[in-house]
């Protein structure tokens, strides 16, 4: 079985957006950069940030819609003063739709 | 005895593979060539140049019927082959001829993509491949008056465009994508290319999505969008992608993939059969351009003579030439882990470069406008050099190791001597340049002989970097606060700089002021949306995706991810029906808080995202609109019940509350901006601390300004006492507007004021009612556009419907999977 789950058309998420996707694993955020790259990362970074579908995204970043952190979505860092870290999840683009990776279905899931 | 070699296909691949054969080996091979096109092997690339007028097709052609005599070659032109039968090693022409083989040669190319939309079959529907199609769109040029539509904003698009139009056709570009060739370049040099191609009268339609060919008498007539625009045409070209063309192979049982799959020898599934070119996959990847097919060229012919090659897949810099248009893109300009960007804007020249860095090496460049360094930088992508030492001057190329780094002064150069510097005063730069040859040397100066920045002062950044543009070192730039990291102009400045360089979109406004990241960040973003809204109330097109998230879904998150939901009641006045509305929609979705606001409006607090719509339609079936209080904009009037119920009432205060609030509703602003009309000195409205209050005395209306009651405590000041409700609301509107315009985003009225002084206001408004009249005007010319309720435009014709639904609900998945 295929290690990733097609969530949807690239054309789905606005460039400089970003979807959100329920997941057996949580609520994880997905966005679309101004070039066409593809990132998920955590919706919420518990007690600290969140809903981060709802940021603004810039350059390969997204801003806090509630205390303006600001995560690369690559590593899911905090950049700058604040520390926290958000979980990343896999994707890939293929033949225009998104892919994630199985793992957000959990621990069953991804050990099969 | 000499071995037969079939080509199937006469291509830019197959032809130089050919090339290769007939001069290291005469004599191998006993070569019979079948192409479809009735023709032999041209340079495809150079069809552009036949459309746009610029060659003819004889000056393409790479091989003459002399040079195939000469070499021995059979042609079979015009023919093809329809199939393969591998155990016998014969080949089948369309006109039934069995032939036999010993080596076959697969150079197919590709099938231009077209997309399935109703009607794609329509006579005078094309794509752009071969010559055939070509002469069709230099036909199209003949008929006067004639209009093409092409759909596809890549390259082949741009170039089929770029020629229609060299050839009188009225052409329109309709690409899915938010910005052109997204593929190649990005947001920044793409607005640029869009520029240029506007520049030369090509209409181009950018995140536009085809819905539909309309046809009369089986030909296309027209295409139509879905939004339900309809693009009436004569010729639709698509230029939407190519695919390997490998059904010939398939049917004899290759394996293929998305293209026929070679080895590194360019050998097949099958020994005797290899392939070249766009029909062939090698190790995952397929072909889209010359390049890379010379190379497999190359290794075939070492194959077929039994010599040892290995073709190995190299980066490839498109160096493009949509026709008048400087472009190069190499490499890989994705963002990505530990990349850092270097972006070099010149906007007088129209240059824009960006390059992509990865630790110390260069992985990616983007540019448009002057790309003579492009080959240089493409050799240090390729060759993975490192480059921290010349990092601080790499973007200037390689003529410019160690010079001075970019100039923040550019954009105020690259004005012209018309544009306006001082609003206030009606000063141009001509003027104050003029101001300062004439021996201004100072602020001061330039304000006392031009009288630019002698008003309210917004343009003194602006002066000063012409002082300092005109007079170099002498003049000591002062230090200041910029917008953000990603500028080194101010607020003000920034703001001016829209105005008078006439700047209507962010990729614009971003590149003629020499933003220094690609697509700016949160503290930039919303501002320059806001100056771009203010500044093109009828033109700019207002990015959501710029906008903090209240702003954007037109309801205020909460810290737990739900939403507030607060209606409009103008002037605070409400009717049993609104209430019923109200009350049902709180237990229709389950509100837990419903209160009561400081601005005398009802509050719905903890909404679900995904029920906002739903709610909004609700509520908008019992009349009710968006409150907007979540936007830095208009919220809300306050009024008391005036002479209608109250003993001390002195005017109609509600009445009053109401119509300024029918007036304004809808406005952005810099900041939120309340107001408040109370009915006598007594104040239960509370209008003394508010951005705007209105005070009802006996005589009229008493107008006061700049309040504030949150962080900072500030009673508002008097700015005009009027007779007339009529006045009073010109009044208004005129503050508001110079508010609007004037302000720094985020800056309250009271500290915009502490600015430019109440002194500056009074003259402008109060003193000046030729001035206060222009202000209102533009005011209520802005309203036309923003008075539009924001929840019905959502709840009912599904505008931005992506926010407010996830992309997919996997929760139950995992169970599914199980
Ligand atoms: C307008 C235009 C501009 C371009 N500009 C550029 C550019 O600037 N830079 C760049 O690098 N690339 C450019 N390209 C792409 C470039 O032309 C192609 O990459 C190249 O031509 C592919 O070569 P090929 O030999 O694989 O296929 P082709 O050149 O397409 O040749 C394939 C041939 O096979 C024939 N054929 C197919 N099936 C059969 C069959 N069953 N029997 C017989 N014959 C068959 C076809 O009729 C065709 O003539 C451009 C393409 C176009 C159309």
């Amino acid at each position: 079985m295929s290690q990733f789950i097609d969530i949807g058309a690239l054309n789905d998420i606005p460039p400089r957006g970003a979807r959100l996707v329920r997941a057996p694993e949580g609520e994880i955020a997905v966005f679309r950069t101004a070039t066409d790259a593809v990132f998920a990362v955590d919706e919420w970074l518990p007690g600290k940030a969140g809903p981060l579908s709802n940021g603004i995204q810039h350059g390969q970043c997204v801003t806090d819609p509630m205390y303006n952190w600001v995560f690369d979505l690559e590593t899911g860092e905090a950049q700058g003063a604040d520390e926290g870290s958000l979980r990343v999840w896999e994707t890939r683009i293929e033949n225009g739709r998104v892919l994630l990776t199985r793992d957000v279905l959990g621990e069953l899931r991804a050990s099969a | 005895m000499t071995q037969k070699l079939i080509i199937i296909g006469a291509g830019m691949a197959s032809g130089r593979a050919l090339e290769h054969l007939v001069e290291q080996a005469p004599n191998a091979y006993d070569v019979t060539l079948f192409n479809a096109e009735p023709r032999g092997n041209y340079n495809r690339i150079m069809l552009s140049p036949v459309l746009s007028g610029d060659k003819t097709f004889d000056e393409i052609v790479t091989h003459t019927a002399e040079w195939y005599e000469e070499n021995g070659v059979t042609c079979r032109f015009g023919e093809h082959i329809v199939s393969i039968d591998r155990a016998n090693k014969t080949v089948t022409a369309d006109n039934g001829d069995v032939l036999p083989y010993d080596k076959l040669m697969f150079g197919t190319g590709s099938n231009p993509f077209i997309i399935p939309l109703p009607g794609h079959d329509l006579e005078g529907v094309i794509a752009y491949r071969d010559l055939e199609d070509t002469n069709r769109m230099v036909a199209l040029g003949d008929k006067p008056g004639a209009r093409a539509v092409v759909i596809g904003g890549g390259l082949l698009g741009l170039e089929a465009a770029a020629g229609l139009k060299n050839r009188g056709v009225d052409v329109t570009v309709v690409h899915i994508m938010g910005h052109l060739m997204e593929r190649q370049l990005d947001e920044a040099a793409g607005y640029l290319l869009r520029k240029a191609l506007v520049d030369k009268g090509i209409t181009v339609m950018c995140s536009a999505n085809s819905k539909e060919i309309v046809g009369e008498d089986g030909h296309v007539k027209a295409l139509m969008l879905d939004d339900g625009t309809e693009l009436p045409c004569d010729l639709l070209v698509m230029a939407v992608g190519i695919r390997p063309n490998v059904a010939l192979a398939k049917a004899a049982d290759l394996t293929t993939d998305k293209g026929i799959l070679v080895n590194d020898q360019m050998v097949t599934s099958d020994e005797s059969i290899v392939a070249v070119g766009e029909c062939v996959e090698h190790a995952g990847a397929i072909f889209g351009l010359v390049a890379p097919l010379y190379d497999q060229a190359k290794v075939v012919a070492k194959t077929l003579i039994g010599e040892a090659a290995t073709f190995v897949n190299k980066e490839v810099a498109t160096k493009l030439k949509v026709t008048g248009c400087d472009l190069f893109s190499a490499g890989d300009f994705a963002e990505g882990e530990g990349r850092e960007d270097i972006v070099f804007r010149d906007p007088a020249r129209g240059v824009y470069k960006r390059l992509v860095l990865e630790g110390n090496k260069l992985v990616g460049a983007v540019m448009y406008g002057d790309t003579a360094d492009g080959n240089w930088f493409f050799g240090l992508i390729k060759d993975g050099e490192d480059i921290s030492e010349m990092r601080d001057t790499l973007i200037f190329g390689p003529a410019f190791q160690g010079g001075s780094p970019v100039d923040p002064m550019a954009a105020v150069a690259a004005l012209p001597a018309d544009a306006e510097i001082c609003g206030c005063n009606g000063v141009c730069k001509g003027d104050v340049v003029a101001a300062i040859e004439g021996g201004a040397h100072t602020l001061d100066a330039v304000k006392a002989t031009s009288k630019a920045a002698s008003s309210c002062g917004g343009c003194s950044g602006l002066v000063e970097q012409l002082l300092s543009v005109t007079l170099g070192d002498e003049f000591a730039m002062p230090t200041k606060e910029t917008v953000c990291k990603c500028t080194d102009l101010s607020h003000d400045e920034v703001r001016k700089l829209i105005v008078a360089g006439e700047m209507k979109s962010m990729p614009q406004a971003m590149q003629e002021l020499n933003w220094s990241t690609p697509d700016g960040c949160h503290v930039c973003r919303p501002a320059l949306n806001y100056y771009l809204v203010c500044s093109w109330p009828d033109e700019y097109a207002d990015d959501g995706k710029s906008r903090f998230i209240n702003e954007r879904v037109h309801a205020n998150i909460q810290k737990d991810g739900t939403y507030s939901v607060v209606p409009r009641m103008l002037g605070g006045i409400t009717t049993p029906d609104e209430l019923r509305a109200i009350a049902d929609a709180a237990d229709k979705y389950d509100i837990p808080t419903v209160k009561v606001t400081g601005g005398q409006r009802i509050d719905l607090l903890g909404v679900k995202k995904e029920d906002l719509p739903a709610i909004w339609y609700d509520l908008g079936e019992a009349g009710m609109m968006s409150g907007q209080a979540y936007a830095k904009g208009l919220r809300t009037v306050k009024t008391c019940v005036g002479t209608d119920h109250c003993r001390f009432g002195t005017q109609d205060s509600t009445g009053l509350g109401i119509k300024i609030e029918e007036a304004m509703w809808g406005a952005w602003s810099p900041h939120k901006f309340k107001l408040a009309v109370t009915g006598c000195p007594r104040n239960c409205a509370e209008a003394t601390c508010k951005d705007l209050g209105i005070i009802c005395v006996d005589s009229g209306y008493q107008i006061l300004v700049g309040g504030a009651a949150g962080l900072d405590l500030l009673e508002a000041q008097l700015l005009a006492q009027v007779a007339t409700e009529e006045e009073a609301i010109e009044y208004s509107c005129a503050f508001y507007q110079l508010y609007r315009e004037g302000a720094q985003y985020l800056h309250r009225p009271y500290k915009w004021i502490k600015k430019v002084g109440l002194d500056w206001v009074k003259e402008q408004i109060v003193e000046d009612a030729e001035n206060r009249k222009a202000l209102a005007d533009r005011f209520h010319f802005s309203q036309k556009f923003f008075q539009v309720d924001p929840w019905a435009e959502r709840a009912r014709k599904g505008v931005d419907s992506h926010e407010f639904k996830p992309l997919a609900d996997l929760t139950d998945q995992r169970m599914a999977a199980e």
